[in-house]
């Protein structure tokens, strides 16, 4: 059964196109991400199946409703948390939430449960206003001000955006745990590392999705000979490998540099540590690595 | 209706916890009151007036006296020469200078009468002509009392004989608190209701509220009633400061004052509502009520400056101004004490002014982003 349908839409402002032909399906109770950098037309796409703003081109349809004709239905339906904090900063975090309660017909005892493990941390700061919130915290108070009507679906628009480590990976466990309670869940992200928490994820460029699958299949049609390599001195090396003989796409990845090769066997791995040894670089590690998400996203996006 | 209700006990906590928005809202129209109840006096009092006598007798002395007997002028200095006039004038001891003529005593039986010159700074226009009036005045009764009381009927001449109604001090006061009344009235409902829903817009709090079943009628309405109150409240307090304070009573009826009031609150709601609807961001909110609303309410709604002086283009920009409507009804029913029905052209244009700005306010309300 599906959640999701969305088929070929499009979005343009004036002369820039936010979206450029976007489909895809999303199961019921599925955790989807959606996977790209800023700019690439994640909000857009959210507000369009939100019900917020109108396609130039395309359908959609969330929980069996059309975005444009049953909008009113399906708003009872939706859970949606924007990108940007958007609670009210000088109400406490109780008024908050009881205010989006109420703003649903519901009350928070009606549907307590269903946030308990979440509101159970901000309990100790009930009475504090929400714009004095750390941003872990904030980001916690938004997605139970989302959950407290028990939509069937939830949309998250880069909810891990500007907050700690630790906070993010509790965020993840708390989706985990909204996915076994049957809620389908959107989840958009620019961090590459979460993508491997959802089920299925949709690489997102410019307006378009690149690819559609689950990570591991994702990672597991990464064709191309993948090596990483680091030295003491980082900031030459990624120029160095760069203009090496056999080396295809290099870029900088956290603190290694990442490079495929040609598949012509043209590439040799002593050779470059020789090179490098040569142009003054030392503690030289270079070894094969299995392409990540975010290898995926280069490569495709090379493409 | 729990909706409604949630909606309208968040905007009280939002007005309530902002202390700045609290101050203005419900300190200007004191200030304002105040501000223009005693700076901004266009009242003739204790005005400084030099006298010229070049044959000082007993005529002149009663008509000196009559004169600083007046709770208008007080006379501070007595000048000797003709050039001396000049002197105290630009020195700022006096702004009136009454100087009388040669043989004022001898002529003023004879043909020709006898000759005064009264000497005004000019430099405010308006305060100039009220002291040359009001000295005028003063003389004018003498010169009568004179005639009558010798029998002459010397003279005569044509007398005219003003009196002010309604106002027979010429209390600025009077003036000034319709016109206030109808500008705190337009910034508080206008300007602080577009401001309020336009800052949902702009914190993205309107996105959240959108993607949920309230209709998005409910939530421009339920800011309307916080400012609603709040209006009430400063209709109250400026009745009571102009009653009890400026000494400016409602000589009207109460209860129809009230019922145009609240028709003009309503009218300017509707107006802070259309700004709404235009504006995505607070500066621009502002910008439209401040620029487009505030400024030509002071100058165009006869607030300060009577309409039919200003030229006649401006004065269709005044007559499609709601204020303009409302102080001419206040003048009515507040200051002249006539009944409703003789502002009831005011109320229906207030009325139909208000009917088109919901209307169109309405019809650009989006259940939608853009």
């Amino acid at each position: 059964m599906l959640s999701v349908e969305v088929s070929d839409i499009r979005k343009r402002y004036g002369d820039t196109v936010a979206l450029d032909g976007v489909s895809f399906n999303v199961g019921k109770g599925e955790l989807f991400g959606i996977i790209g950098p800023d700019g690439a037309g994640k909000t857009t796409l959210f507000r369009i199946i939100a019900t917020l703003i109108l396609a130039d081109e395309g359908t959609a349809t969330v929980e069996g409703f059309d975005v444009v004709k049953d909008y009113k239905e399906l708003r009872k339906r939706i859970g949606y948390m924007p990108g940007r904090f958007s609670l009210y900063q000088d109400l406490t975090v109780e008024e908050n939430l009881s205010f989006f309660a109420s703003v649903f017909g519901t009350t928070i005892k009606e549907n307590y449960y269903l946030i308990e493990n979440i509101y159970k941390m901000l309990e100790p700061f009930r009475k504090r206003r929400a714009g004095k919130l750390s941003g872990g915290m904030k980001q916690k108070l938004a997605l139970c001000c989302a959950l407290i009507h028990k939509p069937d679906i939830l949309y998250l628009d880069e909810p891990t955006t500007g907050v700690d480590p630790v906070s993010r990976k509790e965020f993840w466990e708390m989706l985990k745990k909204l996915q076994q309670d049957g809620i389908t869940i959107i989840v958009s992200t620019p961090y590459m590392d979460e993508a491997v928490l959802c089920d299925r994820i949709a690489l997102i460029k410019e307006g378009r999705f690149m690819t559609i699958d689950t990570p591991e299949n994702i990672r597991a049609g990464f064709a191309d000979e993948l090596w990483a390599v680091r030295s003491d001195r980082m900031h030459e090396l990624l120029y160095a490998v760069r203009s090496f003989r056999g080396v295809d796409n290099c870029y900088a990845f956290g603190e290694t540099v990442h490079f495929t090769t040609f598949g012509d066997g043209s590439f040799s791995p002593d050779a470059l540590k020789d090179r490098l040894r040569a142009v003054g670089h030392g503690d030289i590690r270079l070894e094969r690595t299995r392409a990540t998400i975010e290898d995926c996203y280069m490569s495709l996006a090379r493409e | 209706m729990r909706q409604f209700g949630a909606f309208i006990r968040k905007e009280f906590f939002h007005i309530l916890r902002d202390r700045r928005t609290m101050l203005i809202v419900l300190v200007m129209p004191v200030v304002l009151i105040i501000l223009f109840g005693f700076a901004l006096s266009t009242e003739v009092r204790n005005v400084n007036v030099a006298i010229l006598a070049p044959e000082p007798d007993d005529m002149t002395r009663r008509i000196v006296e009559r004169i600083d007997a007046s709770e208008y002028f007080t006379v501070v200095r007595w000048l000797d020469t003709p050039t001396e006039i000049h002197e105290t004038l630009r020195a700022g001891e006096a702004q009136l200078v009454v100087a009388f003529g040669q043989h004022f005593s001898g002529n003023l039986f004879s043909p020709d009468g006898s000759q005064m010159q009264l000497v005004v700074d000019a430099s405010d226009a308006n305060m100039a002509r009220s002291y040359i009036s009001y000295a005028g005045g003063i003389i004018a009764d003498f010169s009568r009392e004179m005639a009558a009381g010798t029998g002459t009927s010397a003279q005569e001449g044509i007398s005219s004989s003003v009196q002010f109604l309604y106002n027979p001090q010429m209390k600025s006061a009077y003036h000034f608190v319709p016109g206030i009344m109808g500008l705190i009235m337009m910034l508080i409902c206008a300007m602080m209701t577009s401001i309020s829903i336009v800052r949902e817009k702009e914190m993205g709090t309107m996105e959240v509220l959108l993607v949920s079943p309230v209709r998005p009628i409910y939530i421009v309405v339920s800011k309307m009633v916080p400012y609603f109150v709040i209006s009430c409240i400063n209709l109250i307090t400026i009745l009571l400061l102009s009653v009890f304070v400026l000494g400016v009573p409602v000589a009207g009826s109460l209860l129809s004052l009230c019922l145009v009031s609240l028709l003009y609150i309503v009218t300017n709601l509707s107006l802070g509502l259309l700004i709404s609807t235009m504006a995505n961001m607070q500066v621009i909110a502002l910008m439209i009520s401040g620029l487009v609303l505030m400024v030509p309410t002071m100058i165009l709604s006869g607030m300060i400056f009577p309409i039919e002086s200003i030229p006649r283009v401006l004065q269709f920009v005044s007559y499609i101004l709601p204020p303009t409507w409302y102080i001419a009804a206040v003048r009515k029913l507040m200051i002249q004490g006539l009944p409703w029905i003789f502002a009831w052209k005011e109320t229906v244009i207030l009325l139909a002014m208000t009917i088109v700005l919901i209307a169109t306010s309405l019809k650009q309300l989006k259940h939608r982003l853009e």
